[in-house]
């Protein structure tokens, strides 16, 4: 089933946002086909009519009353930011 | 250096109780010894300054008479637990600086009790990891060392600085955590006590997020009473966890009446694995005597689905992790890297390249792609699947038994470098802790032998879910019985 090469290797690092060295997705790719090789010992088990797990404790998510429980912590939030400006987060420029 | 750092929580506790002892003398006595391990690397951070106010608060409340079992009693903290305004990091680069402005519930709990602070415990970065390997704060040196040799050997993992600093007499107890046996595997390795309780019984909030549907608090200590304490202190239902459950904690210090007569021990036969070290089966072995001659019943127990296990772990934990750690981007905590003129998605990706380990790496990379289009269905789907057919073996088992035994790991503690170039060995190692954790059940290990070499080797006892007092009941006998008294010798002091 999987047949990551370095193409695949590519994509999957986009998509995870992690900037990978063109030299090091050769050696990704070897390291991930051996593990996804590994986990596909589990085609072997018959899972038909099986549900697959939610929730690994039988207990029903609570409610609670839609009320504003917290909050008013602006300077809280900002306080370990890398860059905060004028009470916002401050990234580099997105729109020309 | 005082022998004050070889007491236990609970004698700890009635010293103080009668006035022999102030919490003051304890923890300075603590401090040092933090300060003499400084070789172990065990903590990353140390907080002497909140130690002595949290310790003076603490005999103030004694000498109120309102004192709690943990007043007073200094331990270390997993740095994935959130503590306000001191160094939280998960031991990775990429929380660079983070000091959180909040407390997590289970450090915030030990504080109510009047427990005193040492510090920040190291680990495997995120938690991912069996041998502390992967901490950007480098690797903690297992207290003990094979018989007549000076080579160093892991603590294992993730909870590694928290093994350490109870090992090495440089905390009474020390919150873990648990994904797939990284409170139970360090134990064994260490000669310590621990427990992870079910998944539900301590609140998450506050911790940093690994794979949410199996993380579950616990803790390192010396016995098995002072885990029953310590256990005890850290649970209880939390409303800001939504997967925290509303049932009472029971006295887990009660549960140890010694007496396991009549109870019903299952032993899987899945556990005994090809090629397993004859050490470990006759330690295995060694158990199943000492429960019987307590009085137990011994039965023979299959979970057919246990060679399962570990591949729907790697698939599910990955899975999960990727979007936790989607989080770190660089924007509101943290590390930011941005390549000068960079756009915004080049600041993200340079952020979790400079920021995140190889093997973080490795588990995001596998999560996304077990996640994306057109693999969903084959990978993370059928591994939910399985892990319900584990969850079942397991209900079915608990139909006949109390309790079930077997070992914590499938080997004595490794050396630096033996497994890390290879992550599928390194997975190995959770080959018995990490069933239970996938079906969310409490389980222990007890330091119960020493293998050829001298090094600590643990048993391991699962029970029902949210019958932590049957755990703790059974590994209170199994202690009694090893008699354990070996210590590591104090080579670091």
């Amino acid at each position: 089933m999987s047949n990551i090469d370095k193409a695949t290797v590519a994509k999957i690092a986009r998509l995870a946002r992690i900037k990978i060295e063109d030299q090091k997705l050769e050696p990704l790719a070897g390291e991930l086909n051996n593990i996804l090789g590994w986990v596909e010992q589990l085609s072997e088990v018959n899972t038909d009519n099986i549900e697959p797990m939610s929730s690994v404790v039988d207990a029903k998510l609570r409610w609670r009353e839609d009320v504003v429980s917290d909050g008013d912590k602006a300077d809280s939030v900002l306080k370990n930011a890398p860059n905060a400006e004028y009470g916002f987060f401050a990234v580099p420029k997105v729109i020309e | 250096m005082s022998d004050l750092t070889k007491l236990k929580i609970a004698e700890a506790r009635d010293l103080l109780a009668k006035g022999e002892l102030t919490a003051r003398e304890l923890t300075e006595a603590h401090i040092a010894a933090v300060e003499a391990a400084d070789t172990l690397n065990a903590y990353i951070e140390k907080t002497p300054e909140i130690a002595l106010k949290q310790a003076d608060a603490a005999d103030a409340r004694i000498k109120a008479g309102d004192a709690a079992s943990m007043t007073g009693i200094p331990v270390g903290i997993k740095d994935l637990f959130a503590t306000k305004g001191v160094h939280t990091q998960a031991c990775s680069h990429i929380l660079d600086g983070f000091k959180p402005e909040y407390e997590s519930t289970v450090t915030q709990n030990l504080w109510d009790d009047g427990a005193v602070m040492l510090g920040k415990l190291n680990m495997d970065e995120f938690a991912m990891g069996s041998s502390n390997e992967t901490s950007y704060y480098g690797p903690v040196k297992n207290p003990w060392r094979a018989e007549g040799s000076n080579a160093d050997f892991v603590p294992g993992g993730s909870s590694g600085g928290s093994v350490a600093s109870v090992a090495g007499y440089a905390a009474m107890g020390a919150t873990a955590s648990d994904t797939g046996g990284s409170i139970r595997q360090p134990a064994a390795f260490t000669g310590t006590f621990g427990i992870k309780p079910t998944y539900g019984r301590c609140s998450r909030y506050g911790m940093v997020a690994f794979a949410s549907s199996l993380d579950q608090a616990g803790t390192i200590t010396r016995d098995v009473r002072d885990g029953a304490i310590m256990l005890e202190s850290i649970a209880g239902f939390d409303p800001k966890d939504s997967t925290s459950v509303d049932i009472p904690v029971p006295n887990f210090e009660a549960a140890l009446t010694g007496d396991i007569r009549g109870m019903k021990i299952g032993i899987p036969q899945e556990y005994h694995l090809a090629g397993m070290p004859g050490e470990i089966e006759a330690l295995w072995h060694q158990g199943i005597e000492w429960v019987k001659a307590a009085g137990a019943e011994v039965v023979d127990i299959n979970l057919p689905h246990t060679k399962y296990a570990l591949p729907t772990y790697y698939i599910v934990a990955p899975a999960e992790a990727s979007s936790n750690l989607a989080r770190y981007d660089g924007v509101r905590y943290g590390l930011r890297e941005a390549p000068e003129n960079g756009a915004l998605d080049e600041m993200y990706e340079t952020t979790r390249a400079e920021g995140f380990g190889d093997e973080v790496k490795r588990r995001i990379m596998i999560g996304t792609y077990v996640l994306s289009a057109g693999y969903y269905d084959a990978y993370y789907l059928k591994a939910q699947k399985v892990r319900q057919l584990i969850a079942d073996d397991f209900k079915r088992a608990f139909e006949k038994v109390d309790a079930i035994l077997t070992p914590t790991a499938p080997s004595a503690a490794f050396a630096f470098g033996e497994k890390s170039d290879d992550p599928l060995a390194m997975y190995l190692n959770d080959v018995f802790t990490v069933p239970a954790s996938l079906a969310g059940l409490p389980g222990s290990s007890i330091p119960a032998g020493l293998s050829a070499n001298g090094l600590p080797l643990g048993l391991q006892v699962l029970g029902k879910a949210w019958d932590e007092e049957t755990v703790l009941r059974v590994s209170g006998v199994i202690e009694e019985a090893a008699v354990f008294t070996s210590q590591p010798e104090l080579w670091w002091r």
